[in-house]
């Protein structure tokens, strides 16, 4: 009897779960189904879900006429860039606080995380300025000095967590055996650390990547990343469905896929370690 | 025991971070607070002198930052309420043990993953246009009068992108939080007969109070700067039904090129979100000494 409810159940919850995630899903399935259509099918009615003439053509014609594969690359050089130069700064940073933490350790690290919490837009009127007297504005080195400030509380926070959870013991045990310091971090620390890391990584590119205030704000033409670039489409002429569709798919697509791999790490990350 | 030598090498491999985050968060600030209190446009260059108050009397008496204030706390509240609630019941069915779970799980939080002015189009035009639109279709196809979203609600129009965008992240964290429950104090209510609802209210929704807390401040954090959504949307409008404060400082410093009144408002926004943070750093310090 027991039993029979479960399949019962397991059944039921298939059809809810899946009802539920396929609705949830669809604005993204309907992004990809139309950027396969022609414009004309991309506006019909009623709408052509799978019976259309699949054609390439928008992802030609996106590239062909606005120099798509620029902004894709300021996109890629953004955010990885500035995960890079945030893990340099972040991994000493979060190594000293997890194995010789003080007790200002703890304050610092709150002090980080407040500065995460202060809104953009109450420091957009100085960084616009200090952007446009420093020739700042539309580079992407701008940018990456923006975003890689903006995510190092979270890079270092992400780090914290994962480097606490090394036991200590086996630093003792290297130290011990002479280990300098250095030679602590490169041979023992650094294999232990990797997947931490490495999820550290992944997260900060997804958020980077996908950064939409100072993108927008502090860029134009040459150094405006994917956020920036599927912005022009909200002009009344770009309104071409099938080619927002070819665009949006690309910028998002191995975003979702990274995002996909690194769904555990992302509630340690977003919540500072206060959800694992 | 850490030795003097280790303590100050630890000292020198924090420094960078600390310092650049030091310098990106205080002068900027600084600068701010400083054009707060001066008469500063940058179409009126010459003319800055020291004006006192006035910026932030200007700002907060304009009638515009108390639309701004009501549709910010609109937002964030109509947000929280739909990510916060269903969440709870997504991250319920997710915890159900059924076929192709780790799939649907996959499908529900990609909309997490979609850059804001990505699918924030998508919504506007593809779903939410009017005539062309698939609400519109489905509303003919059960013989309703499309709705013009952007035109008839549009504040709830944004919430419901918003929402859409968020509801991933709560669902998620409240699904960790509810397979860290233990099974076998579920099984105890269960042998003393407690039925699925109060289970839910007495064992599962305690469970799951920090974890609630702590998607709402993560949200409200997030969702006090919603930026881009309206951006490519409405631009603020019709009229100023969808401008929130961070949209209206915004328009008062890039559009207006009000640099004094803009830097009036963004400490506004500041001293806003730090009430928020004053919990949520409070919540998650407490974590700290576990």
């Amino acid at each position: 009897m027991a039993r029979a409810t479960t399949t019962r159940s397991k059944v039921i919850f298939t059809v809810i779960g899946w009802t539920i995630g396929f609705l949830i899903f669809f604005p993204i399935l309907w992004t990809f189904l139309t950027s396969f259509k022609s414009e004309g099918a991309a506006v019909a009615t009623p709408p052509q879900f799978l019976f259309f003439d699949w054609t390439l053509e928008n992802y030609r014609e996106v590239q062909s006429r606005s120099d798509y594969f620029k902004h894709f690359t300021n996109s890629v050089v953004i955010s990885v860039g500035s995960t890079l130069i945030g893990l340099a700064l972040a991994i000493p940073a979060a190594w000293a606080m997890a194995f010789s933490p003080t007790k200002r350790t703890k304050d610092i690290l709150m002090w980080m995380l407040s500065t995460k919490m202060m809104p953009a837009v109450g420091v957009l009127v100085p960084l616009y300025l200090i952007f446009r007297d420093w020739g700042l504005l539309d580079t992407r080195f701008g940018l990456v000095a923006v975003l890689t400030m903006i995510n190092l509380p979270i890079i270092v926070w992400m780090l914290y967590t994962y480097f606490k959870e090394i036991p200590g013991e086996i630093l003792e045990a290297a130290r011990m055996d002479g280990a300098s310091l250095m030679k602590e971090i490169v041979y023992v620390l650094t294999p232990m650390a990797v997947p931490g890391i490495a999820s550290t990584m992944l997260l900060n590119i997804i958020l980077a990547w996908n950064e939409a205030f100072w993108t927008l704000n502090l860029t134009a033409a040459n150094a405006a990343p994917l956020t920036a670039f599927i912005a022009s489409y909200s002009s009344p002429e770009g309104l071409f469905w099938a080619k927002l569709s070819a665009a949006s798919t690309m910028a998002i697509a191995p975003i979702l896929i990274m995002g996909w791999f690194s769904q555990k790490q992302l509630v340690r990350g977003l919540t500072f370690g206060a959800v694992k | 025991m850490a030795t003097l030598q280790t303590r100050a090498t630890a000292r020198i491999m924090m420094s960078p971070a600390v310092i650049l985050l030091f310098v990106w968060m205080i002068v900027p600030l600084v600068m701010t607070l400083y054009f707060s209190f001066l008469r500063y446009n940058l179409l009126m260059p010459g003319t800055e002198e020291y004006i006192g108050f006035l910026n932030y009397q200007y700002f907060l008496t304009d009638p515009a930052f108390f639309t701004a204030l009501a549709n910010t706390l609109i937002l964030v509240g109509g947000t929280l309420l739909i990510t916060v609630i269903g969440g709870i019941l997504l991250a319920l069915v997710l915890d159900q043990p059924f076929f192709g779970q780790g799939i649907v799980r996959l499908l529900v939080i990609a909309p997490f993953f979609v850059m804001p002015t990505v699918s924030a189009l998508v919504w506007k035009n593809m779903l939410m246009h009017p005539v062309n639109g698939l609400f519109a279709w489905i509303a003919r196809l059960f013989g309703f009068q499309p709705i013009d979203w952007f035109a008839q609600m549009p504040l709830f129009s944004i919430i419901l992108i918003v929402a859409w965008q968020w509801l991933p992240f709560a669902t998620l964290i409240l699904l960790t939080a509810l397979q860290s429950l233990d099974g076998e104090q579920k099984e105890a209510a269960e042998m003393d007969g407690a039925g699925a609802i109060s289970r839910f209210i007495y064992l599962v929704l305690p469970h799951l109070s920090r974890a609630i807390t702590v998607v709402i401040l993560i949200q409200t954090i997030f969702l006090l700067s919603v930026f881009a959504e309206i951006l490519v949307t409405t631009n603020g409008g019709p009229g100023i039904q969808t401008t929130n404060i961070t949209y209206l400082i915004y328009m008062q410093a890039l559009l207006q090129f009000d640099v004094g009144g803009a830097s009036a408002g963004g400490i506004v926004a500041v001293v806003l979100a730090n009430i928020v943070a004053f919990f949520l750093i409070r919540l998650i310090g407490k974590n700290l000494e576990r």
